[in-house]
């Protein structure tokens, strides 16, 4: 199988070593498909196609890939399947991301001491499993493709060992490249144009087609055309730079549509101007004028760059971003999720000049149930398979990044079974000047050097941005998907912050949804035009027409603007820290985006048609409330054992597993963790992290989402998401911004939309209409949150087209929205934690409990949903914030836990998990029934505990607003009593055992009857 | 270089450099970074808390001769995953430290930490940078020879984990790093830090010399093979090594990760407890020992260094 360049070196364990890959493929074919496989040997095999002589082979083999402890090295040969029956190969496809290959890549360059060229693949890593029982190899591709392999990335091969084992290495490429083909439009039909853009994923609508038609027919458009070359009718390049920048993802045009709103309850009609413009947009601008009136003038940047920022202080900036990867999760859910984390990185790291330090990772994933047992549809992925790989996409993204992942949130539903939610967010400081240039602005001249640095342009990711904009079926497009690639993000990282602090950069943008076409696309729109030279861009390897290099997704590349006199500098330094810079252009004033290869043109678009030239939407919405009674539930004595069932339900359980592999704590400044306290298992509100190590300031996160709440009234669903995440921060010791005047106490939020398709079809979205009144809801609530606490939004993303269809059937998720909130904190040691610190503190119930049980998780636990959906009463919310924040500035509370799913018996428990201390409660004399007192999710709410010698204080200025509950015990007993009669009686640890042997743990194997407590603290 | 005020009083240097680094008589740390390495600024953070001056600079800079590692005291493997981690963890940057040559006569930079360690000066590794020590063979070097003698695989529960662990030090243990410490609460977060020990002779080895010189402990301050206690499984219920020489000195755990109290999980309700207690947190005061413990031997033998300066 060898010639005197391709050979291929086997690893396999040394007898007696624990081969714990295998082992995991032989438990989970046996728990998950009920296959016996017998005894599973792993092996890594890593094929290099590059000239070496036998002892170069050996010692690369032996000396750089084995470790002499661990393993077995076989040179040039498949076997050791001595007692094993089958195999599995797992290789990569042509151009799929091989950190594994380039990093034995950069070690065989050191063993040789050459250099060898790692941007070219040499180095091939796949991954073989022998398995001991002769399995059909039915069953063998039932384990590959269900637990080792994607095809869509993956080259899969299985069969009997006896039979030979087949291995195969990629070889990309071939075929011509510099062809550009032209597409004529006219004398097209309607149906024609449409069919069109389905077939070539324009994503384009009918309308939106005949607007690029009437463009390209345009007399003043031929004209231009003819002066430069260009053929009459459009380009393939020209049409995908179109349909890229036109796309939903990237032009938010449902957002931006004129709406005509009925709402058939009250008879009200109105039509909304764009629903960025009017609720978000000028929500934001007048919290702004409040804000600056006041003295806070800390808002620098808003909606118009890749991420918001805020100034923390005379010195450094605060930058936030959170986005969606929701499509690619669907299909490959590490890629999915790995690129959708890298890419967010990608945001804040290059808002203005560029080169922010990240500082912390949030994530939020919405999945349908993982223990779904049903039939799945054509190209459905099971949802444990979507949790599993999206957080491994998660752990390997955040933790080979070196960026901690302070807290996030999972909500089951199985509405995400089709397409689950995965929300990435990504905080990060920056100085407020570079070489003394405001670090926050993007300015580009004529004549300034378009630098792409980072990866290489491979096909993977073509039709992202348009693709992500359509629903998915069970013929999604192979190219869309990509695997990231952490290491080679890292390197870039680090070279542009040194960059950026070396005044080296004049500005700088990602390469993410559309690639170039969409970095240079908007860069161009600053100075008013760009020319690309194509032929430039380095490939990962040859076989790319113009146009895919243009549009392709490839991962890890930012676009940078560098002033002529700087390129030597940089490329000196890009040398030296191992990045690749090419310079593929410069920017113009001309109103051109001028893209060629090799002289030649393959696109010229005018810049005004291209940003403003897509036909405005006109969208029509209708509300009806749903119809909704509340249930008859039978009232119980004792709700113990209902209190058990909340702790180990799916949406309430603990996630610990999940927690512990995201790294919460690299870069040493996390001060509120997800969860804290002497067992390492008291669940927090809200994270909070220290900017460096100089001050105690820092910032506090939080996300809020309630996604079930939106079948009882989106506007409540959406209000409440709101508060939930202000309450968090306000819990964690937090405080409302412009309380005072210039208190610089900044917020920066983010809204993140995910909806169904809200566009009405009388055939295929008949409900269409409802869908985006629903939006309409949503919208208006954040308006009204926004102006409420006067927190301004700073960035968002909207993605309108969450259903999956296949076999007839379509999955949609619920309207869902994610705010996610950070706000300064300017001591983070007053940070306060949610569990009790110690016996005989007092038990406070802050804020009011309504008849709220709509949507609860008591209910859901009863499989009833409700009618009373909990309402936000923002005026008494913001009272009581502002009180909680004065009784922090006094140190009057020692413990808050805000209330939210399973309320306030659930958060009595929770807050015992920390050091199993218990709780006496007395609840108080209402007119509402126990089981409304108990688990109602109304809002606004929190439990907190005061230091005895501080009550009288705290009574005082909490007034009627807190209502004593009882004491903090020692004996590990929570004890509820109503009416004098106790109502829950548990044992604290017995608790904390439901909640973390609930299903997440559960399911990702981490079962323990201790808890996997760290007890030493004890 | 333009120093960015919210990020850091340490030096972050970058630039290369003329002749030793700093001229203020401070102990003089080394921190490397670059190819994935991310705990650079927490351990900057240590050594300048600690009192000394540390310099972080990119492993490409030591390669190419524009840093001379003999130009400070102790020098530094942070945590990450340099290049990934991709072909076992630590493995790539160990080949690169062991096989590349950064200078025409063959010279690697290897040698210059062999001859690093001869002059009596420190090697500190953590988490990755300890897996590196031990791909490279410098721990726990009981041959002398800078041969692997043991390795950092994967952990027994097949996950990378993020969680605190309890540590003892071995009394045996004559390293600086660990001078007066009983007992230390620190973060473990990784995925192989499995320690194995291949056979009972190079294990009776270890343990006669003193070198596994931390252990996961339970309750009873025993040392433990139970998870979660032990988080990887470890041989020797092992959380770190030293060489015979106690110079080097490698762990799993981030002592790094530990420099202010408000770190820990417990912090709250510990501060509640006790108001009055120290704001630092434990992981300091291995930095602040090696830190005392050169200046120290700095002061004594000032004239000798200044003479193996000019050779």
């Amino acid at each position: 199988m060898s010639d005197n360049t391709t050979h291929t070196i086997q690893l396999t364990l040394k007898p007696g070593q624990h081969d714990g890959d295998g082992q995991r493929v032989a438990e989970a074919a046996a728990r998950h498909l009920g296959l016996t496989t017998g005894r599973v040997r792993s092996a890594a095999l890593y094929t290099v196609r590059y000239p070496l002589t036998e002892t170069q082979l050996s010692d690369f083999a032996t000396r750089c890939l084995a470790d002499p402890v661990l393993h077995d090295v076989r040179l040039n040969e498949l076997t050791a399947a001595e007692g094993f029956a089958t195999y599995i190969l797992v290789a990569r496809r042509p151009g799929v991301t091989d950190d594994e290959g380039t990093s034995a890549q950069n070690a065989l360059a050191d063993i040789l001491n050459e250099p060898l060229d790692v941007h070219t693949q040499h180095i091939f890593s796949k991954k073989l499993y022998l398995l001991e029982n002769d399995l059909p190899e039915t069953d063998l591709r039932r384990i590959v493709e269900g637990l080792l392999g994607n095809k869509l990335i993956n080259w899969l091969e299985v069969g009997r060992v006896a039979d030979g084992i087949r291995d195969y290495t990629p070889r990309p490429g071939g075929g011509a490249e510099a062809i550009t083909e032209v597409i004529s439009l006219t004398g097209r039909t309607d149906a024609e144009l449409v069919q069109l853009s389905k077939e070539n994923i324009y994503a384009l609508n009918l309308e939106e087609m005949r607007a690029v038609r009437d463009y390209f027919a345009a007399a003043e458009t031929q004209a231009e055309r003819k002066a430069v070359g260009l053929p009459v009718d459009p380009t393939d390049c020209e049409l995908e730079i179109i349909a890229q920048t036109w796309s939903e993802h990237c032009k938010h045009k449902e957002f931006s549509a004129l709406i005509n709103y009925k709402d058939l309850e009250t008879g009200e009609e109105k039509q909304v101007d764009s629903l960025f413009k009017t609720y978000i947009k000028d929500a934001t601008s007048e919290v702004d004028r409040q804000l600056r009136a006041n003295g806070n003038d800390w808002l620098i940047k808003v909606f118009s760059d890749n991420a918001g920022a805020v100034r923390i202080n005379p010195d450094s900036l605060f930058v936030w971003k959170v986005e969606t990867h929701n499509s690619p999760s669907a299909i490959d859910p590490y890629g999915g999720a790995i690129t959708g984390i890298l890419g967010n990185n990608r945001d804040p790291l290059a808002t203005g000049i560029g080169g922010a330090r990240l500082l912390f990772n949030t994530n939020v994933l919405c999945f349908g149930n993982p223990e779904f047992d049903g039939q799945l549809l054509t190209g459905q992925l099971h949802p444990r398979r979507i949790l599993e790989g999206v957080r491994k996409g998660i752990e390997d993204g955040g933790n080979k990044s070196g960026v901690p992942t302070v807290n996030g949130a999972i909500v089951f539903d199985d509405r995400y079974a089709g397409k689950p939610l995965v929300y990435c967010g990504t905080g990060a400081v920056m100085p407020m000047q570079f070489a003394g240039l405001d670090s926050w602005e993007k300015k580009i001249d004529a004549g300034d050097r378009i630098i792409m640095a980072g990866g290489r342009v491979g096909k993977d990711g073509i039709h992202g941005a348009t693709f992500s904009s359509i629903e998915l079926d069970e013929t999604a497009p192979a190219t869309a998907v990509q695997i990231g690639s952490p290491i080679t993000q890292k390197l870039a990282m680090d070279f542009l912050l040194l960059a950026a602090r070396r005044g080296l950069l004049k500005c700088s943008t990602d390469n993410g949804a559309g690639g170039l076409s969409s970095s240079v696309g908007e860069l161009a729109g600053i100075s008013g035009g760009a020319v690309v030279e194509l032929e430039r861009v380095p490939l990962k390897y040859p076989g790319l027409r113009p146009w895919e290099i243009f549009v392709s997704e490839s991962q890890e590349r930012f676009t940078l603007v560098v002033e002529p006199g700087k390129m030597a500098e940089l490329l000196a330094l890009g040398q030296e820290m191992e990045v690749e810079l090419t310079d593929i252009g410069y920017f113009t004033s001309d109103g051109f985006l001028d893209v060629r290869f090799d002289g030649a043109p393959v696109a010229r678009l005018n810049m005004h048609f291209l940003h403003e030239g897509v036909p405005r939407k006109i969208l029509e919405a209708e509300w009806t409330k749903p119809a909704a009674a509340e249930p008859e539930i039978s009232a119980v004595t004792d709700y113990t054992e209902t209190l058990t069932q909340l702790l180990g339900s799916l949406n309430i359980c603990s996630r610990e597993s999940v927690i512990r592999q995201y790294d919460h704590e690299v870069k040493g400044r996390t001060i509120v963790k997800p969860l804290m306290g002497a067992t390492g298992q008291a669940p927090q509100d809200a994270a909070v992290v220290r900017f460096n190590f100089e001050s105690w300031e820092g910032v506090a996160v939080s996300n809020g989402i309630l996604p079930r709440y939106g079948d009882l009234d989106a506007y409540d669903m959406s209000a409440g998401s709101f508060d939930e995440a202000v309450r968090q921060i306000i819990a964690v010791g937090g405080k409302l911004p412009n309380l005072t005047p210039g208190d610089g106490i900044f917020w920066s939020v983010n809204d993140n939309f995910c909806v169904p398709d809200s566009v009405y079809d009388p055939a295929s979205n008949p409900d269409g209409k409802q869908k985006l009144a629903k939006l309409v809801r949503m919208c208006e609530a954040l308006r009204d949150a926004t102006a409420a606490y006067c927190i301004p939004l700073t960035s968002g993303k909207d993605s309108m087209k969450n259903d999956f269809k296949a076999d007839g059937v379509k999955i949609s998720v619920p309207p869902t929205v994610l705010y996610s909130m950070t706000a300064k904190m300017e001591d983070v040691r007053r940070a306060i934690t949610s569990d009790f610190k110690q016996a005989d503190d007092v038990v406070y119930l802050l804020g009011e409990t309504h008849d709220e049980l709509g949507g609860s998780e008591f209910y859901a636990l009863h499989g009833q949903l409700g009618a009373n959906v909990p309402k936000v009463n923002f005026e008494k919310a913001k009272a009581l914030y502002t009180l909680v924040g004065q009784a922090n500035d006094q140190r009057l509370i020692q413990s808050c836990h805000d209330l939210s799913d399973g309320g306030l018996a659930v958060a009595l428990a929770e807050t015992t998990f920390g050091y199993g201390y218990g709780a006496e409660i007395d609840l108080p004399a209402t007119g509402l029934p126990l089981a409304t007192q108990l688990f109602s999710e109304s809002h606004s709410r929190f439990l907190a505990t005061v230091a005895p010698e501080d009550v009288v204080a705290f009574e005082q200025l909490l007034g009627e607003r807190a209502t004593r509950l009882g004491r903090v015990t020692l004996d590990g007993q929570l004890t509820v009593r109503h009416a004098g009669q106790p109502v829950i009686a548990a044992n604290t640890a017995t608790l904390r055992a439901a909640w973390t042997n609930g299903p997440v743990n559960k399911l990702l194997g981490v079962v323990s009857k201790d808890n996997l407590s760290h007890s030493n603290s004890l | 270089m333009v120093q960015e005020p919210a990020q850091g009083a340490h030096k972050v240097q970058s630039e290369a450099q003329d002749g030793r680094a700093g001229s203020s008589g401070a102990v003089q740390a080394l921190i490397l970074t670059g190819f994935g390495i991310n705990c650079e600024e927490e351990f900057a953070a240590a050594y300048s808390l600690a009192g000394a001056e540390a310099t972080i600079v990119h492993l490409n800079q030591v390669l190419h001769g524009q840093v001379s590692i003999h130009d400070f005291d102790v020098l530094n493997f942070p945590g990450g995953f340099s290049f990934g981690d991709d072909l076992g963890s630590g493995v790539v940057l160990a080949n690169k430290l062991r096989y590349r040559q950064t200078s025409a006569d063959g010279r690697t930079l290897l040698d210059d930490i062999k001859q690093f360690i001869a002059d009596g000066k420190f090697v500190l590794g953590i988490c990755n940078g300890f897996q590196v020590l031990v791909k490279l063979g410098l721990l726990p070097n009981l041959g002398g020879d800078v041969t692997p003698e043991v390795t950092l695989t994967h952990n027994a529960s097949g996950r990378y984990e993020d969680r605190w662990v309890t540590l003892r030090v071995n009394p045996a243990s004559r390293t600086p790093f660990l001078k007066g410490i009983d007992k230390l609460e620190v973060p473990v977060r990784h995925g192989e830090g499995r320690l194995v020990v291949p056979d009972e002779a190079t294990r009776a080895a270890i343990e006669a010399a003193g070198l596994n010189c931390l252990s996961y402990i339970d309750a009873n301050g025993d040392g433990t093979s139970e998870y979660p206690l032990n988080p990887n499984g470890a041989d020797l219920n092992c959380a770190g090594l030293t060489d015979p020489t106690g110079q080097v000195f490698g762990l799993m755990p981030h002592p790094e990760a530990f420099l202010a109290a408000y770190n820990h999980p417990d912090w709250a309700r510990r501060r509640r407890q006790n108001p009055e207690a120290s704001e630092e947190g434990e992981g300091l005061k291995i930095f602040q020992n090696i830190v005392a413990h050169i200046a120290q031997k700095n002061s004594a033998t000032a004239p000798a260094v200044q003479l193996a300066d000019q050779n």
